[in-house]
């Protein structure tokens, strides 16, 4: 929470001590031990479907090259530990190389599969991971050669380099992030799909800058958020389909509504603490959903609901031909007609919406309102002692962040045209609270950059699309044990004290 | 009701506690206590760990709703109000009851200067038009930001924390903490200041600043003080009424004078079988032999 | 009332499920103070390798039921519980010292990481399993409705009482059960007074990982599908049940995982289907409200 940021351990570079060899080897061998029977089963043996029923396929070749890259990992891990960075330089680079030639020779092998069978595990991308992973061990054992070389060890002042690397970067960053983003469309090279994901990370930005109301200020566990999505989607694609509202009519109502139905579910349970209130709120959203699912007349069940309006520029609509009297926007500015300019105007929109749940966010941390939040995300028992009305404090918060929640979902429905429940499932609201809290609770550019790297790469690499959910998971976990404050956790106090006599 | 024994003083006070009791489940943490508290004095509770002075102290202050009793708290300003019957937040809010906590409870993320303003909160609600014209950037919701950071500048120095006041507050030593801790209630505007242990931790040059802090706060700011202690040096030097309690009774209730002669309180502190009344010296020392440092 | 002996029936056989699981949720919540969320995909995992196990039995050509039974439930909880071990050691123990909020977020991105794993490794089609026990016995005729209970569902309350009667030995009884104890009063003092709580705190979750794979194998038998998703639902519900029996009680977590089993089966029977869900969940929002230590758990007064 201070100013600077901490990185554990890692004072300087080991000094080399007597190995003790027999131990290094049992612990490498009861890694690979687990490793054995972690694998065994469902890595040894693969259910296949056959004609009439499941046969099984074995793949021990699968489970034994695990055991031993567990083993070799190990052994690196304790080796670097006990200062020999240079047999697992030697090693990695080596598993490295002869691996990452094996994968080049196999493209380019004009009769796929030849080369195949000395390739450990199925899929080419698993290789690759394998080979990611010896080049950096390769790198840190690098490191600590080139370290020990060095004179003067730079490794004390290094926590401290990196806070105050991160505190200009982020002061530079934020208005040249706000740059690119605002430019995004006309930046040469981007095409439909970068504006396509470009739009999905700002959406998950503002709803991770809504949900931070709730978690990151006021430190309310909402595992249910996707409710209130839902909420805003559900109300914009009905008031559209029943009445013929447009995206801006609907726009305020979608947000009121979630906003009241945070109302709604926050008076009962907001007096719960910490786990119990997630459980609540991950069953409440739940509850939405199975009610969306159930509700045929109202919702169109799993059927859901299609041909939401898409918004219109005020009034024009961005479409090739306009919709009974009215006018395209190409025809009154007198354009030629391009696909691509509904969608920018799409990625405008959603961009506004995230820049004004930003600002609110800002302003509102330095009125007494936000200032409550925070002190009761400290101690709720302190605030009460100071006048402080914890329910109705919480019950603001709550309710802010579900109404920016119904703005992302109204958004959503314009977007897709289309919404069913299978949209809104607990994955939703766990992806947006772990980029809340992986970008480092409170802070607002932390949500940027975990947006970004949880939404963004895996869209770009949507190729290894069966890879994308593991990937996913597994960062969530590797970023916590790497950072377990959150990538940018560094709180700005809301006021200073002004020098004596200064305004007045 | 009459009130209950002990003397009181010539104007109504303050506080008036009747026939307080607190039962949890089977035990009963506070029984029948009755006594007052004047303005602009500093009454003590005192007593041996376990007789149930944080007890009272969370009747008073709203964490917990009373099983017998009536807590009456009237102050020209504030008016006549029934503390057994209001919500938690309510009482600082509405009698002027401030509070400060045995294990400090500092918003430890949240600067000094933050914290300071945060007890203001109520005042500022109001000033921020309940947030709405507050979000629009309103005039004067800024003066009154401001006149909230100047009331938060004049406890800084007292409690000279001014230099420290953009740290977290969870940075500061602990004494430095205590004080922040007070300095933090008297900004809601107390009438009456309640202060659990505070000299707690502190070394002897510290609590003889705290002594004079509370002095302070009783003769400048014209404040009621209650104040739970073990450390006898600043009870007794500057309380003016001392209650006693024992096993959750009141076993004494007078002046300094007549609580350290008081063969009762004696006999609590030291146990029965002492037959000789003990000089009070050494009942404080033996006191703090006791409890050291909580 | 036939029909409703019936739903009794079955609704106990899928108590008995959750409340195996609810044990894990609720004895690592006790200890560690965190909502294991990747204990569902434990369970799911527990399944899957049962089913293994099932297929493996068949093609070595054992058909002895009992024999099938014995050894596929011992090696899914021995291979099981190695899973329940590396996720505490991996993902969860470097967390201990950290904001809460990271360990929860961990256990999320386990759930995924799992899930996924597991259908990567196994694909995600529905898989099927013969039915292994069959047959049953009409235990009550009442006018032309027969109560009907199967072996199978015999075996898995015959088994699920079992394993209590060994659970409750273990904690009660034995030395690692006095450490755990502890560990759930007070870590650090436990710590003080030599209790080794890093395996305390691993065995809790071989224990915790056991018992779920156990409830893995009972729901493949009983429902004879399972795919990589089985885990989520039957986790959240689990976790309602130990909320409701009172975070932190082992008796609470089993009676908690009967409740939550009666009131699906009988509200899939009498109300609808659809909504069996909503009502579990109802509930559990109900007893947090009203009762918000569940119904055997501790009241925890508040400090000041």
């Amino acid at each position: 929470m201070t100013a600077t940021v901490q990185t554990p351990g890692r004072a300087a570079t080991p000094p080399p001590r007597p190995l003790d060899r027999r131990r290094l080897l049992v612990d490498a061998a009861l890694t690979a031990l687990v490793v054995l029977a972690l694998s065994f089963a469902l890595v040894g043996f693969k259910i296949e479907d056959v004609p009439g029923g499941l046969d099984l396929l074995l793949r021990f070749d699968d489970v034994v090259v695990a055991a031993a890259l567990a083993f070799l990992v190990r052994l690196g891990v304790d080796l670097l530990g006990a200062g020999r960075p240079l047999p697992v330089l030697a090693t990695s680079l080596a598993l490295a190389g002869a691996l990452a030639g094996l994968l080049v020779a196999e493209q380019g092998q004009t009769e796929p599969g030849a080369l195949t069978r000395w390739l450990p595990f199925g899929a080419v991308v698993v290789d690759w991971l394998v080979v990611m992973i010896a080049l950096g061990f390769a790198a840190r054992a690098a490191a600590d050669l080139w370290r020990r070389r060095a004179t003067v060890a730079p490794v004390a002042t290094e926590a401290s380099t990196i806070a105050a690397t991160l505190r200009v970067a982020t002061r530079v960053l934020g208005p040249l992030l706000l740059g690119v983003a605002v430019t995004l469309p006309f930046l040469p090279e981007v095409d439909r799909r970068i504006l396509d994901i470009a739009i999905l990370v700002v959406t998950y930005v503002m709803l991770g800058w809504g949900l931070n109301i709730v978690v990151g200020l006021a430190g309310l566990l909402d595992l249910g958020y996707v409710a209130f999505y839902a909420v805003g989607a559900y109300s914009y694609a009905l008031l559209a389909q029943s009445f013929g509202f447009g995206f801006w009519t609907c726009l305020p109502f979608a947000g009121i509504m979630a906003g009241f139905a945070g109302i709604l579910l926050g008076f009962p349970v907001l007096r719960l603490r910490g786990d119990y209130l997630a459980i609540v709120t991950l069953g409440f959203g739940e509850i939405v959903r199975v009610v969306l699912l159930n509700w045929y007349q109202f919702t169109g069940g799993p059927d859901g609901i299609s041909g939401i309006p898409r918004p219109t520029f005020f009034g024009l609509e961005l479409t090739r031909t306009a919709s009974g009297g009215g006018e395209t926007f190409h025809g009154f500015f007198g354009l030629t007609y391009s696909p691509t300019d509904r969608i920018i105007y799409l990625y405008y929109i959603v961009l506004a919406l995230a820049l004004l749940t930003n600002a609110f966010t800002m302003r509102i941390r330095k009125l007494p309102i936000g200032r409550a939040w925070e002190a009761l995300r400290e101690d709720e028992i302190a605030c009460r002692s100071l006048g402080i009305n914890p329910r109705n404090t919480k019950l603001t918060a709550f309710s802010i962040g579900a109404m920016f929640g119904g703005f992302g979902g109204a958004f959503f429905a314009t977007r897709q045209g289309f919404i069913s429940p299978e949209s809104f499932t607990f994955i939703e609201s766990a992806i947006i609270l772990a980029i809340v809290v992986l970008g480092g609770m409170g802070s607002q550019i932390g949500v940027v950059f975990a947006a970004v790297l949880l939404i963004g790469l895996p869209e770009i690499f949507r190729d290894l699309q069966q890879y994308r959910m593991l990937a996913f998971g597994g960062a969530m976990v590797v970023i916590m044990l790497w950072r377990p404050r959150g990538l940018l956790a560094r709180r700005r106090p809301t006021i200073h004290l002004p020098p004596e006599g200064a305004g007045r | 009701m009459s009130p209950p024994g002990g003397q009181s003083p010539a104007s109504t006070p303050l506080l008036r506690v009747e026939h307080l009791t607190m039962r949890f489940g089977g035990l009963t943490a506070v029984d029948d206590v009755s006594f007052e508290a004047a303005d602009r004095q500093i009454t003590a509770i005192i007593g041996p760990n376990g007789a149930g002075k944080t007890t009272v102290f969370n009747c008073l202050t709203g964490f917990y709703k009373p099983t017998v009793g009536r807590l009456t708290l009237e102050h020209p300003d504030r008016g006549r109000h029934l503390l057994e019957r209001m919500e938690g937040y309510q009482i600082p809010q509405h009698a002027g009851v401030a509070r400060t906590f045995q294990n400090i409870r500092l918003f430890g993320a949240m600067s000094v200067l933050e914290n300071l303003v945060v007890a203001q909160h109520n005042a500022l609600m109001r000033a921020s038009g309940y947030t709405f014209t507050g979000l629009l950037g309103g005039r004067g919701y800024r003066r009154a930001e401001r006149e909230a950071v100047e009331l938060a500048r004049y406890w800084l120095d007292l409690v000279r924390l001014t230099d420290r006041a953009d740290e977290p507050a969870g940075s500061l030593p602990y004494g430095g903490q205590r004080r922040l801790e007070i300095a933090r209630a008297m900004c809601t505007r107390p009438v009456l200041l309640c202060l659990d242990e505070p000299a707690a931790g502190l070394n002897p040059r510290e609590s003889a600043e705290l002594r004079d802090l509370l002095l302070h706060i009783r003769d400048r700011e014209r404040v009621g003080l209650l104040l739970i202690e073990h450390d006898m040096t600043v009870v007794m030097s500057i309380s003016d009424h001392i209650v006693v309690l024992d096993y959750g009774r009141k076993i004494a209730d007078g002046e300094p004078r007549e609580i350290r002669d008081d063969p009762n309180v004696i006999r609590a502190y030291l146990g029965e079988e002492e037959d000789e009344a003990l000089p009070p010296e050494v009942v404080a020392d033996r006191q703090s032999a006791r409890q050291p440092g909580c | 009332m036939g029909y409703f002996l019936q739903q009794l029936v079955n609704g106990v056989t899928l108590g008995m499920i959750y409340g195996l699981i609810a044990i894990g949720y609720t004895m690592v919540y006790g200890i560690i103070g965190m909502i294991n969320f990747a204990h569902g995909e434990i369970f799911m995992i527990g399944a899957f390798v049962s089913l293994i196990g099932f297929m493996l039995l068949g093609l070595a050509g054992v058909t002895w039921v009992p024999a099938m039974l014995l050894i596929v439930l011992v090696a899914t909880m021995a291979l099981t519980a190695v899973y329940g071990w590396a996720l505490e050691r991996v993902a969860y123990r470097p967390l201990r010292n950290s904001p809460r909020l990271a360990a929860l977020i961990t256990a999320i991105g386990m759930s995924i990481f799992l899930q996924n794993y597991v259908q990567l490794l196994q694909g995600a089609r529905v898989k099927p399993l013969q039915p292994v026990v069959s047959g049953g016995f009409a235990f009550l005729a009442d006018g032309d409705f027969t109560v009907n209970l199967s072996y199978l569902q015999l075996i898995i309350i015959v088994v699920t009482f079992a394993l209590m009667v060994g659970f409750t030995y273990l904690i009660t009884r034995t030395a690692f059960g006095r450490a755990q104890r502890a560990c759930q009063q007070d870590l650090g003092m436990a710590a003080l007074v030599g209790v080794n709580v890093n395996h305390t705190i691993a065995f809790t979750f071989v224990i915790g990982a056991s018992l779920a794979s156990v409830a893995g194998l009972m729901f493949l038998l009983n429902y004879g599908v399972i795919d990589f998703y089985i885990g989520f639902l039957a986790g959240i519900k689990a976790f309602t049940a130990a909320v409701l029996g009172g975070i932190g009680s082992l008796p609470g977590a089993m009676l908690g995982g009967l409740l939550i089993g009666l009131i699906e089966a009988f509200w899939s029977a009498y109300f609808t289907v659809e909504y069996k869900d909503v009502a579990a969940f109802s509930i559990l929002v109900l007893v947090l409200i009203f009762r918000p230590t569940g119904l055997l758990g501790k009241p925890d007064v508040e400090k000041v």
